[in-house]
């Protein structure tokens, strides 16, 4: 118990959502006629909602340990971050802190767009907590760190927002706390940025042997920087433990069928066809159903239907498009075959995408049936097929997605002649 | 820093108390507020200092016109428009600072939402910003004060007393209307009706003396009264202030002040959730 950084027992913050429920504030003369109304009528007391934003959570966190918080949107994530900050007041249960912490909730807080840089960053890490004699110190490191030494004495507003962000998250990465809370910061930035900030963030978690707690979308960032994960949701932990583990159990447990019933619905919807019947279109990974696959694994697309007439050259095929609307490739289930024709009768056709060939992005999944040269049964039908990261591929270099629109299985062979 | 530091967090009920090694701790970071407050006001130089200066002196001639010249109302042997001045000053302070502070808390939402520190800061610090205004307008209150060739008495010494009072006051209702604010959007805009009411319910604009005996115990409950009448007796020797009114005045804003302090304290366990 005495040497952990954090220690969290029974945690729960509720809050109380208004009956009305669009509004937010209360008008002080709503008050005051509603009480000299009620003196006139006895008025049915509004019962206002109950809700949870987390529950009964508890966990330690030992020093210098990086612990990642996953979870969907609403799980509680921000809520946590909030209590052990400090911002807002926990319902019920403890939490017992060893040390100075810092927040980046979101970086730039507090800048004022009419002060210079350099009187922003003396602003700013007052904020953040440091003194000013820290900030002195480390001046020139973070201005250096932001790349903006020659605009030191602009107002902030004449700022790009790439300059913006980066003098932001540069104060805040020369924070020493001994427990840094982050959330979501690296969504900011180009790439190359977000890569230092990756960099910087490893440096104080592993080298420096700080205490971290990281919330983000982003499993392969959450994957590089910590080794373990706690996984939200409804504002309960259901599950902590080693980072690949909890990952790959909330990726599966994610990629649940959001579009998939809207496919069913588009082809329930195709007009009849005197020689053909779509029955169902079913794309999966790993034995379920999923518009959301994982690169790294195979993705199988199955259709099922009737040939009522036999007819030559009838096709079912595929394209998939780039989301600027390039064709990345095409393929149709009988381009190989030496009989042109396809015989009346019920059939499976199943195109297999295999692993690690698609990038972790958005892609769009057009599928034709027709006869070649003659007409196409029906309009195509399109799909989002939203290709997700498992955060185990391209660990060092964190640009996300990669260059280019597919990726093709290369295989490296590096090896060390000499060791000068 | 100091790693055997520990802090626990935990829900709180009741009267919060205050503080005060925390608020300490965290003193940086409100002069660095004030300061903020102070470089962003001031950074278009010119207008934000015309505007501290202009704004007595158009008050003042308003005001020695009509109570002055037309109402003829009496000025205690001081001319009339310095006498207004000596008013304007705490009477400006106080009312700049309190519409700060009150609107303070609301507008500095994007801080409490993000980030903890004491939140008694926020309308503390905003208070400070007036006193640049105050300095500002006191150097014109010297030159004035050649030009009508009025010596001021040895009194003087007390003036930092009164503005104290003046700070207090400004502050212990910025402690209330920025809590409330939070919670009730539509109390800012009583703010300029408190303002305008309580600038005709304070000597500024005529000599307390003209309010009559039977009401002046009444009178003296509003604490800038107080300080008004001190500001004159300080720097134009008039009619030495009543101390019981004074004593009266200090008692209500002791009382403003720490109930403000508290209900502060007791609302801003909510800041964040309701902002």
């Amino acid at each position: 118990m005495e040497e952990k950084a954090i220690s969290i027992r029974g945690l729960g913050k509720k809050y109380l959502l208004g009956v009305g429920g669009g509004e937010k504030y209360r008008a002080f003369r709503d008050v005051l006629a509603n009480s000299v109304s009620g003196i006139f009528k006895r008025r049915e007391k509004k019962k206002n909602q109950e809700f949870w934003a987390l529950r009964d959570v508890s966990f330690d966190v030992e020093p210098g340990q990086a612990l990642g918080v996953i979870g969907g949107n609403g799980a509680g994530k921000s809520t946590l971050l909030k209590l052990i900050s400090q911002i807002t007041e926990p319902t019920e249960g403890e939490i017992r802190i060893r040390g100075r912490v810092a927040s980046l909730l979101e970086v730039g807080t507090g800048f004022h767009p009419e002060l210079t840089g350099r009187e922003n960053i003396f602003m700013n890490g007052a904020i953040l907590g440091m003194t000013r004699a820290e900030i002195k110190k480390k001046f020139d490191d973070i201005a250096a760190f932001a790349e903006i030494e020659k605009f030191l004495d602009t107002p902030v507003k004449r700022y790009s927002s790439g300059m913006y962000v980066r003098l932001a998250f540069a104060v805040a990465a020369h924070l020493e706390p001994e427990i840094l809370l982050v959330d979501e910061v690296l969504a900011v930035g180009d790439v190359q940025f977000q890569r230092k900030c990756l960099g910087k963030m490893e440096d104080v978690s592993k080298q420096d042997a700080r205490t971290v707690i990281f919330i983000s979308h982003n499993m392969d960032a959450i994957r590089r920087l910590c080794r373990r994960v706690v996984l939200l949701e409804n504002g309960r932990i259901i599950m902590d433990g080693g980072a690949d583990c909890v990952i790959d159990s909330y990726l599966t447990l994610n990629s649940k069928d959001r579009g998939v019933d809207t496919l069913k619905n588009k082809i329930d919807q195709l007009p009849a066809d005197p020689a053909f019947r779509l029955k169902d279109i079913d794309i999966r990974q790993s034995g379920k159903s999923t518009l959301q696959p994982l690169a790294s694994r195979e993705v199988e697309i199955k259709f099922n239907y009737d040939v009522l007439e036999t007819r030559k050259k009838l096709f079912v095929s595929f394209e998939l498009k780039d989301m600027d609307g390039k064709v990345l490739m095409e393929s149709f289930h009988n381009g190989s075959e030496t009989d042109p024709t396809v015989y009346k009768g019920t059939y499976t056709s199943t195109a297999v995408i295999p692993a690690n060939l698609l990038l972790p992005a958005a892609y769009e999944l057009v599928m034709y049936f027709g006869v070649f040269g003659d007409r196409n049964f029906y309009k195509p039908i399109s799909v989002l097929l939203d290709v997700q990261s498992d955060g185990k591929s391209n660990m060092v270099y964190m640009i996300r997605p990669l260059g280019g629109k597919i990726a093709l299985p290369v295989k490296w062979e590096t090896k060390q002649l000499r060791s000068n | 820093m100091n790693s055997d530091y520990i802090k626990i967090i935990r829900p709180k009920r009741g009267l919060v108390n205050i503080n005060f090694k925390e608020l300490w701790q965290y003193r940086e970071l409100f002069w660095f507020l004030a300061l903020r407050d102070i470089l962003v006001k001031y950074k278009q130089a010119v207008i934000g200092i015309i505007w501290a200066i202009i704004q007595p002196i158009l008050t003042m001639i308003i005001f020695s016109v009509i109570f002055g010249s037309l109402a003829k109302l009496p000025s205690d042997g001081v001319p009339y428009p310095i006498m207004i001045y000596v008013a304007l000053l705490p009477w400006h302070f106080f009312a700049n600072s309190m519409t700060a502070s009150s609107q303070s808390v609301v507008g500095n939402s994007a801080l409490l939402t993000k980030i903890y520190f004491p939140r008694l800061i926020i309308p503390t610090s905003a208070v400070i910003s007036g006193v640049i205004d105050f300095c500002i307008s006191f150097l014109v209150l010297i030159g004035m004060m050649i030009w009508f060739h009025v010596v001021p008495t040895g009194n003087v010494v007390f003036l930092p007393l009164f503005l104290l009072l003046a700070f207090s006051t400004a502050l212990a209702i910025g402690f209330w209307l920025s809590a409330l604010n939070v919670e009730f959007r539509d109390v800012i805009y009583t703010i300029p009706f408190l303002v305008q009411a309580g600038q005709y319910l304070s000597p500024v604009a005529y000599s307390s003396s003209i309010v009559p005996g039977k009401w002046k115990l009444l009178y003296s409950l509003n604490p800038m009264a107080g300080v008004i009448d001190g500001f004159r007796w300080c720097l134009l020797g008039s009619v030495a202030p009543n101390w019981t009114s004074i004593a009266i005045s200090s008692v209500s804003v002791f009382f403003l002040f720490v109930s403000g302090l508290f209900y502060f304290r007791k609302m801003e366990r909510t800041f964040a959730d309701i902002i």
